[in-house]
């Protein structure tokens, strides 16, 4: 899309809690500044990074006096973003992610849902997700389709 | 992230004085509307137009707010701004609510 120099490989650490995703947020959008990122794709790339992150703390490190570090790592490819998110949380049960099906709102006012969106959403956004646990660590891997990266300098 | 209001005729117009409504803040969230529109007007507009941001635990708060206030009123939205708007669409609440692009658009739909 653009010939920007690409966007070399960072990482960060934020620790669980209320403030978690605001923090990672800030941080990635920092690092993100050099590609000049329109609204609608910076808002994506929040979205995803908060609904996973709120995961994390809410179900990874459960208990507020018990957090722990939350990793995220980025390298630009040449199909978007990808990204690697480390946490030392409980294991996701199930061993997967939620299916995240879209909840059904064609209910009467006092029967809508006011959560379990998040893994729809995520899903909705980003790509070729994948979770694995190792030893005592959550990882989750998933590419946005956003700022395809010109390391093969394919742009048009 | 705190709310403020006004009556505009029939209408209550909660504001959100803020950039993000999340995870952080949706308890204080539901809290302040409550604090905002119990024993007021019917219909009440939630003016969201300086709110950047939302994620599925302000959705879920706003949803949450709605029901609070029952069958017998309404809650209708103002002022989404692109990832706001992007957030209802996903999740299929845009069928939901009742939005509005601008707060002037919504008062003048509603008062009548």
């Amino acid at each position: 899309m653009s010939n920007q120099a690409p966007l070399p490989n960072f990482h960060f650490t934020v620790q669980s809690g209320i403030y978690a995703a605001r923090e990672a947020s800030t941080k990635l959008m920092i690092e993100l500044a050099p590609l000049n990122l329109d609204v609608e794709e910076t808002g994506a790339i929040e979205l995803i990074i908060a609904e996973v992150l709120n995961n994390i703390v809410e179900h990874g490190y459960p208990d507020p006096k018990n957090g722990g570090p939350i990793s995220i790592y980025c390298e630009q490819g040449n199909r978007g973003l990808n990204f690697k998110l480390i946490d030392k949380g409980l294991p996701m049960p199930d061993g997967a992610p939620p299916v995240g099906l879209a909840a059904n709102i064609d209910v009467e006012l006092k029967d809508l849902p006011e959560g379990g969106f998040g893994w729809s959403i995520i899903k909705n956004l980003a790509k070729d997700i994948v979770y694995t646990r190792t030893d005592d660590a959550n990882r989750l891997d998933l590419r946005i389709a956003i700022a395809v990266g010109s390391k093969n300098n394919c742009s048009i | 992230m705190n709310l403020s209001s006004r009556t505009e005729d029939q209408l209550r117009v909660v504001s959100v004085n803020g950039d993000r409504i999340d995870a952080a803040v949706a308890i204080e969230f539901k809290d302040a509307m409550r604090a905002e529109t119990d024993g007021g007007p019917e219909t009440v507009i939630l003016d969201l137009s300086e709110v950047g941001f939302i994620d599925s635990s302000g959705l879920g708060a706003i949803v949450a707010s709605m029901k609070h206030m029952g069958q017998d009123r309404t809650l209708v939205l103002a002022g989404l701004t692109p990832t706001v708007d992007k957030v209802f669409r996903l999740t299929r609440m845009d069928s939901v609510f009742s939005l509005f692009a601008t707060l002037d658009g919504a008062i003048n739909e509603l008062q009548h």
